[in-house]
């Protein structure tokens, strides 16, 4: 963003307009602002002024929901918005080169937008799109498997007029919201299981629950063993319980669909493939807890799924598969990983900012609007449906011991065969990447960044709750990858992401970022191994939320696993100054107000 | 769990009623627990952390923030120990990092609890953490308060005061993660409805908020911290405690 060019604005009745669209409600701000931001390509500050005195709240109040989200944007954006995937896996499948090829076809820099605001370049965290990168997000619709060539030809459509969606899909407008995703994005299901991916019946599970008991829905839920597969692992039963027994007239169903642990994309394929049966496990946990209201919580990245899924619950509705009582609205996210947290998703539900909630009180007793709320992931609610169906007893006899029922996992990184598999708990990570065609892996990130990085020494641990836990994510590298260049990029992640709301996660992780950065460079020495763990350990002990509680896991688990990558770039400290304190640049500043050079320090001075 | 009960702070029998924090029921005790973001009179905020306790006891003690953690019956909080210490002295140190904390120069010298605290916990050693320097504007549009955002650390209590005691909403918190930062109801200070009469420009722990027209006003040696402590008008509460049960027999 150079020039200041004046976009022409419509008048301000279209503000209104949109802001009435949504009730004046200023629970819904994300939306008004999401629909303020595709009508004029951004949040200006006499918008912001229109839509404050629209709602009733404070001007500011409008401003900090704007600037928090990744996809609203306070500076004018392009007619065609870029957004690049710049994961890890995408650096590792030939970003660079497609980076070159749109700069050079547009004119501009990655975070530039062009002078006639045609076009925008930026970058943009994973995009669950990983067993298909590089990819990236072009306004509503997403672009995979890109090439310098593709991208170039990609750009030059957009360039000839042509809308993103006439720019990916031949024929986009003659195809269903479905046919339209799927010409889009590969499924990449490589192993269908016999709970999810396998074929299912429709509302079978919806039936029988409507025969039962809401309690002995729940209990049905419990005794199968079911425990939520966003990461975190709580027990679903036990959760709707709660929240079943938590005093009120007015109870919610939430679905997390905000799947944003980089190498995660496994509910992308069930939103695809089995939005149905999410809808039917809601439907089913909204009867079992006297939930009346329901909400999908889609995140912005997969916006190019909303038309799919609206029809879907659409055909829904109509044959009367929500049930007489119940029903379900999408939200639609805008780029912030946080709201994956439950706490986060309810406050971006309401309208705020992506920040998670102070707890206790927990969501299940006092959660969306300060009523009790059922917070679930995707695959959670695809297990209820089919738990419902088959009964308990035939998902707890899946998997093992402690871990019950099928687990969809997202392989993507080095390996022949990334995609979506769907196997039992209890299987080891070396089967797994036997099946992914993933023999030579050197480092495998199990669970995403927040989970853990191990070598080959931990390829016959399990993948279950009690040893390798995993929200699904499983990112393989091979030996030509430098794993300080992957924690790096996990702590820029995490940096990225950070609501900023408690200290330790605000301010530690740019330390620590800044501290891998000096092993990169050469410039660490023995004691920086101790500071990189102590540091971790302040920011785990005291975060306010998972997300600062696991943000050091990159730096702690490869220092645990790969030692060596660590001590091997560390050099003792000469003359006790630290290799990082460089004299030349600490008296720049002082030589530039002096006008001098340094008697000392420059040692070619002379008079 | 509807009367008074009891729960143990460092080992110390402290008094509790349903619904009162950890850090409440310890003030009301005269024990202090170290904070940066809560002040009596707002609504708790739980960002700073420097609060930050260990509940529990043994090894499976979990690390909460005292000041929104709800005291329950027969608790064990660890709160004055040196890993406690030593966890809060690296928060202080961050948000003194954060920003652009110059003690000699700044006008809240001596009156400053980020200063003071820094001071309790024996803020001592060389550093290891690097500074970020941000370099935001000096806002000294209004007539009688400038803003100087780059000693902000963002407890948020001017926002929570403006909304909360002056139904104003003159501040709040703009943008996320570290780009996070206050920011005001307007264009600028003097674009909003800011009055130096607002409690919400009388409770910035440090040099941000700034009266205009004044400064350097109390010599050393007479200023707020120079008295004692951080925590020493709480932990005075104890005594006074005990002298009133004295009294009493």
């Amino acid at each position: 963003m150079t020039t200041e060019t004046k976009v022409a604005y419509p008048p301000d009745a279209e503000i209104m307009a949109i802001s009435a669209s949504f009730g004046n409600d200023h629970h819904r701000m994300l939306d008004i602002l999401l629909a303020v931001q595709e009508a004029r390509r951004c949040i200006s500050p006499s918008t912001m002024d229109t839509i404050a005195a629209a709602v009733g709240v404070t001007r500011i109040a409008v401003e900090g929901v704007a600037s928090f989200y990744s996809f609203l944007s306070l500076a004018p954006k392009g007619r065609v918005t870029i957004r690049l995937c710049d994961d890890i896996v995408d650096r590792f499948s030939g970003l660079d080169a497609v980076v070159a090829a749109f700069e050079a076809e547009l004119g501009i820099k990655m975070g530039e937008t062009s002078a006639d605001h045609g076009f925008s370049l930026d970058f943009t965290p994973c995009i669950g799109l990983c067993d298909q990168a590089p990819a990236a997000m072009i306004n509503d619709v997403v672009a995979t498997r890109l090439t310098a060539e593709r991208a170039t030809a990609i750009a030059r459509a957009l360039k000839r007029g042509l809308s993103a969606a006439e720019a990916l899909v031949a024929d986009h407008d003659v195809l269903s919201p479905y046919q339209r995703v799927r010409a889009l994005v590969e499924n990449n299901i490589r192993r269908p299981g016999e709970v999810l991916l396998g074929p299912v019946p429709e509302d079978a599970g919806l039936h029988a629950a409507a025969a039962m008991a809401p309690s002995a829905i729940i209990d049905a839920v419990e005794a199968s063993g079911l425990r939520g597969c966003g990461g975190a692992g709580f027990t679903t039963g036990r959760k709707w319980r709660f929240a079943a027994n938590a005093p009120s007239d007015r109870r919610f169903v939430i679905c997390n669909a905000d799947e944003g642990e980089p190498g995660t994309f496994k509910d992308r394929v069930v939103l695809t493939e089995r939005a149905d049966l999410v809808f039917e496990g809601m439907t089913i946990a909204a009867r079992a807890v006297g939930a009346r209201e329901g909400i999908l919580y889609l995140r912005g990245e997969y916006v190019y799924l909303h038309e799919h899924l609206q029809a879907g619950l659409a055909a829904r509705r109509a044959r009367g598969g929500l049930g007489a009582d119940f029903d379900i609205r999408i939200q639609m996210g805008a780029g912030a990983y946080i709201c994956g947290e439950e706490g986060a998703l309810i406050s971006s539900c309401e309208g705020l900012p992506g920040e998670p909630k102070t707890r206790p009180p927990f969501p299940v007793t006092r959660g969306y609007l300060g009523h009790p709320t059922v917070v679930n992931n995707v695959e959670t609610f695809a297990h209820v449906a089919r738990i419902l169906d088959r009964g308990a007893a035939w998902f707890n006899a899946i998997g093992t011991d402690k871990s019950h029922g099928t687990k969809l996992f997202s392989v993507s990184g080095d390996c022949t065969r990334p995609g979506v598999y769907e196997l039992p708990y209890g299987l080891t990570l070396r089967e797994l990447l036997s099946l992914a065609g993933a023999e030579d892996a050197a480092a495998v990130q199990v669970g995403g960044p927040s989970g853990t990085m191990v070598g080959r020494d931990s390829l016959d641990r399990r993948l279950t709750f009690d040893d390798l836990a995993t929200g699904g994510a499983v990112i393989v590298f091979s030996a030509r990858r430098n794993i300080l260049e992957i924690v790096d990029y996990y702590m820029s992640f995490f940096v990225h992401e950070s609501c900023g709301y408690c200290t330790p996660c605000r301010v530690g992780n740019v330390f620590l970022k800044k501290a891998i950065e000096k092993f990169r460079k050469g410039q660490a020495n023995d004691d920086d191994i101790a500071y990189l763990k102590d540091l971790s350990a302040t920011i785990i002990e005291t975060s306010r939320c998972g997300l600062g509680m696991t943000s050091p896991k990159p730096v702690l688990s490869s220092l645990k696993n790969f030692p060596l990558v660590y001590s091997a770039l560390t050099k003792p400290s000469k003359d006790g100054i630290k290799a990082t304190f460089d004299i030349q640049s600490a008296i720049s500043g002082a030589r530039d107000i002096a006008k001098r050079r340094s008697y000392i320090f420059d040692k070619d001075f002379s008079k | 769990m509807n009367g008074p009960f009891q729960f143990r702070i460092d080992g110390v029998e402290v008094a509790a009623t349903p619904g009162q924090t950890i850090m409440e029921a310890a003030d009301a005790a005269g024990i202090y627990i170290p904070r940066l973001c809560d002040v009596e009179g707002l609504r708790h905020q739980g960002g700073c952390r420097v609060c930050t306790v260990k509940v529990g006891g043994k090894a499976a003690g979990r690390s909460v923030s005292a000041c929104t953690q709800p005291a329950e019956p027969g608790l064990e909080v660890e709160n004055d120990t040196e890993a406690r210490n030593r966890v809060r002295r690296d928060l202080v140190e961050m948000l003194f990092h954060e920003g652009n904390h110059l003690c000699p120069i700044c006008e809240k010298s001596g009156n400053c609890e980020l200063q003071a605290m820094a001071c309790r916990l024996d803020m001592t050693a060389a550093t290891r953490f690097p500074y970020l320097e941000p370099c935001r504007d000096l806002d000294a549009s209004h007539p009688d308060i400038a803003l100087d955002t780059n000693r902000c650390i963002s407890c948020g209590r001017c926002i929570r005061a403006s909304q909360d005691v002056d139904a104003k909403g003159v501040f709040g918190y703009v943008g996320r993660g570290i780009h996070r930062r206050v920011a005001v109801n307007g264009a600028d200070l003097a674009h909003t409805d800011a009055a130096l009469a607002d409690h919400a420009m009388s409770v910035c722990p440090v040099g941000c908020i700034i009266r205009k027209g004044e400064g350097f006003a109390t010599p050393i040696g007479a200023r707020h911290f120079d008295h004692g402590l951080i925590g020493h008008e709480i932990e005075g509460r104890a005594g006074e405690d005990l002298a009133r049960k004295d009294g009493r027999k």
